[in-house]
């Protein structure tokens, strides 16, 4: 069920109407309901795959999480009686036994994640050596089935095992009530990816039908609609098309696809999130915020601290700080400042640990190459902004640049031009073609390629690209707003007859511009598939 | 009354190293200002969240402090809370000289 169906619409109304209808105690409950609703009607396959994650996570951290509580409890009241070193030996004991049930529990569901998702890019491996030894038969593909947002929901499962594996709070106790933090289904099929710690503030929470929360959370989704219908399904018919003839639509066309595929890609993804924040918003549960204004970051570093924050801080806190911080890297870390000194050396065990949280990254947003070479391609360029760090501190001493207006907007326009030159992975069929497109800028691009008629032959009309380009204006200077504060707390003390002809446009817009009807079809957003 | 450091070094922690929090203190702001040569860490607050320290910066950082303080931070504690100001990294490296004895 897509989130711009007439499904969906009519599934949110039924469920925001019987959601506070309901008595404050059952709200929690009928959500579950809800969200194994929102599944099955999805795929009733996909309910089994979830179930087992959740329950497997939960009875795991659950015996974690007591006993933990019971060792503490005992060695509270005996540690006088123990030495320094048995002390610790009882302590290594406990966190062994522990990690035993944490170890199972996590390579039990990372491999269910492995198996659905890479099992066939596996076999296209083996095969394509298999056939480099003459072996041209190779091994037949597998049919699974990849259950909508797994990666999304097992990260999250996850990330509530490994914390309450390393002691960061009590497991939950309701078997129930954590199946609700698995599969709350506005965040179920592309995140974000939240923790248990925020979401589950709110999650459970009695709440009273409150006019400003509701309103605040109806204004978003209908912005998350704007953005997709009006802006992304509408540039996606271009990009589509760029993207099918590489022959035809090189140098510039390239270039073009490439600028174009950047913000479609921002409108979908972030249009997507907003519903999911409002629709959670109308129900008074506050989920964690996954962008911040991305394109305005001054390098490609500040910008993952911006984009898609969620799976960010998954990766640092999951990844990069386990195995930058385990024993092998500190002593790598040692060795590697013995040998080269403490400035480089240092470096190595960063890097080396940046680079694993990159392919992990690429493989994460798809079993294919192409990811895998974009996210070794981001863990260059951040290498590579990371090593010039002491030229632009002298630079910035030599020429007062910093702070400006035109610095700024270097940075900014930077910025943009290494993502979507990166983000070219996510659009070519294999790795060679896109550097072979990505040279063509370079190599083809010519003022004779610059022809209106060229534009609009690729399935939409110049008045389709006045609305996106009015679009992204309005983007522009809504994200220009937000810098100062929040646009609804500014719109919702503006005067009534303002509110809602603000509100009124917004609608209006979407429902005239937004890209459905003949020759369109609101099409899946780009993060369901991951 | 006796130092802190006396009990530390007592124990064999500190090796003798640093005799009381100021000492300990001006160790940690020398491996801080390496990092960041810009920034004076004796005010600065906020480090993670206000961007002053990023993820690269704490494991350059934890890697320093483990070999200078002899002590195993774990990922587990590599929190923005924890890496707030050069307080707060003291007070995890109190905490962990003190769990440690």
């Amino acid at each position: 069920m897509l989130f711009t169906s007439y499904e969906f619409l009519l599934f949110l109304l039924v469920v925001f109407i019987m959601y506070y209808l309901l008595p404050g105690r059952a709200q929690w409950s009928f959500l579950l309901l809800a969200s194994y609703a929102f599944y099955f009607m999805c795929d009733p396959r996909y309910l089994i795959f979830i179930m087992v994650t959740t329950v497997t996570t939960f009875f795991a951290a659950k015996k974690i999480s007591d006993k933990k509580e019971s060792f503490d409890a005992w060695f509270k009241e005996h540690k006088k009686e123990y030495e320094k070193e048995e002390r610790k030996a009882l302590k290594a004991k406990e966190h062994s036994a522990e990690k035993k049930i944490f170890l199972a529990c996590l390579l039990f569901n990372l491999g269910i994640l492995a198996v659905t998702k890479y099992t066939n890019f596996t076999i296209a491996n083996i095969n394509s050596i298999l056939n480099t030894f003459g072996r041209p038969d190779g091994i037949s593909f597998v049919d699974l089935i990849i259950p909508m947002g797994i990666s999304f929901y097992t990260f999250q499962s996850m990330g509530y095992l490994i914390d309450v594996f390393n002691g960061k709070f009590k497991a939950q106790d309701n078997l129930f009530k954590f199946a609700l933090f698995v599969s709350f289904f506005p965040q179920l099929v592309q995140g974000p990816i939240s923790r248990y710690a925020d979401l589950s503030q709110t999650l459970y929470e009695e709440h009273k039908f409150d006019w400003r929360t509701v309103s605040f959370g109806l204004e978003r989704i209908l912005w998350g609609f704007f953005k997709k219908l009006v802006i992304a399904d509408r540039i996606l018919v271009v990009v589509q098309a760029i993207i099918a003839d590489p022959d035809t639509y090189n140098g510039f066309y390239a270039f073009a696809g490439a600028m174009f595929y950047a913000l479609e890609l921002y409108a979908d993804f972030t249009g997507g999130i907003d519903i999911t924040i409002g629709v959670a918003e109308t129900m008074g549960i506050k989920v964690t915020e996954n962008f911040i204004r991305p394109y305005f970051s001054k390098n490609i570093k500040e910008y993952w601290n911006r984009w898609h924050i969620t799976m960010g801080t998954w990766f640092t806190d999951y990844i990069f700080y386990p195995i930058s911080a385990s024993q092998f890297m500190m002593k790598l870390s040692k060795k590697s400042r013995a040998r080269l000194g403490n400035n480089l050396g240092k470096r190595v065990p960063v890097y080396l640990s940046s680079f694993i949280v990159w392919f992990t990254t690429g493989i994460w947003h798809g079993a294919s190459w192409n990811f895998i070479v974009w996210g070794l391609g981001n863990f260059v360029v951040i290498m590579i902004s990371q090593e010039l760090e002491p030229f632009y501190r002298w630079f910035h001493s030599k020429v007062h640049v910093d702070g400006t207006f035109g610095w700024r907007l270097f940075q900014v326009i930077r910025t943009v031009l290494i993502m979507s030159s990166l983000r070219m992975f996510d659009c070519y069929r294999d790795v060679p073609l896109t550097f072979k497109m990505f040279g063509s800028i370079f190599a083809d691009s010519c003022l004779a390629q610059l022809t209106p008629a060229a534009f609009t032959g690729m399935g939409i009309t110049g008045f389709d690209y006045a609305v996106v380009f009015i679009g992204m204006l309005i983007l522009v200077a809504v994200s220009l707003i937000q810098r100062s504060g929040s646009v609804r707390v500014k719109i919702a003390n503006c005067a009534a007859p303002v509110r809602f002809i603000i509100w009124y446009s917004l609608f209006m817009a979407t429902l005239i511009f937004g890209a459905y009807g003949i020759g369109y079809s609101a099409s899946q957003f780009i993060y369901n598939q991951f | 009354m006796a130092p802190m450091g006396d009990g530390l070094r007592e124990h064999g922690v500190l090796g003798g190293r640093y005799d009381n929090k100021e000492e300990k203190m001006e160790e940690l702001l020398e491996i801080l200002g390496d990092l960041h040569p810009e920034v004076d860490f004796t005010t600065a607050k906020d480090l993670v969240t206000g961007g002053i320290l990023d993820s690269f910066d704490i494991v350059s950082l934890i890697s320093e402090i483990n070999e200078e303080f002899d002590i195993t931070i774990g990922a587990a504690e590599l929190t923005p809370e924890n890496f707030a100001s050069a307080e707060t990294i003291y007070a995890l490296i109190k905490a962990k000289l003190d769990d440690e004895d």
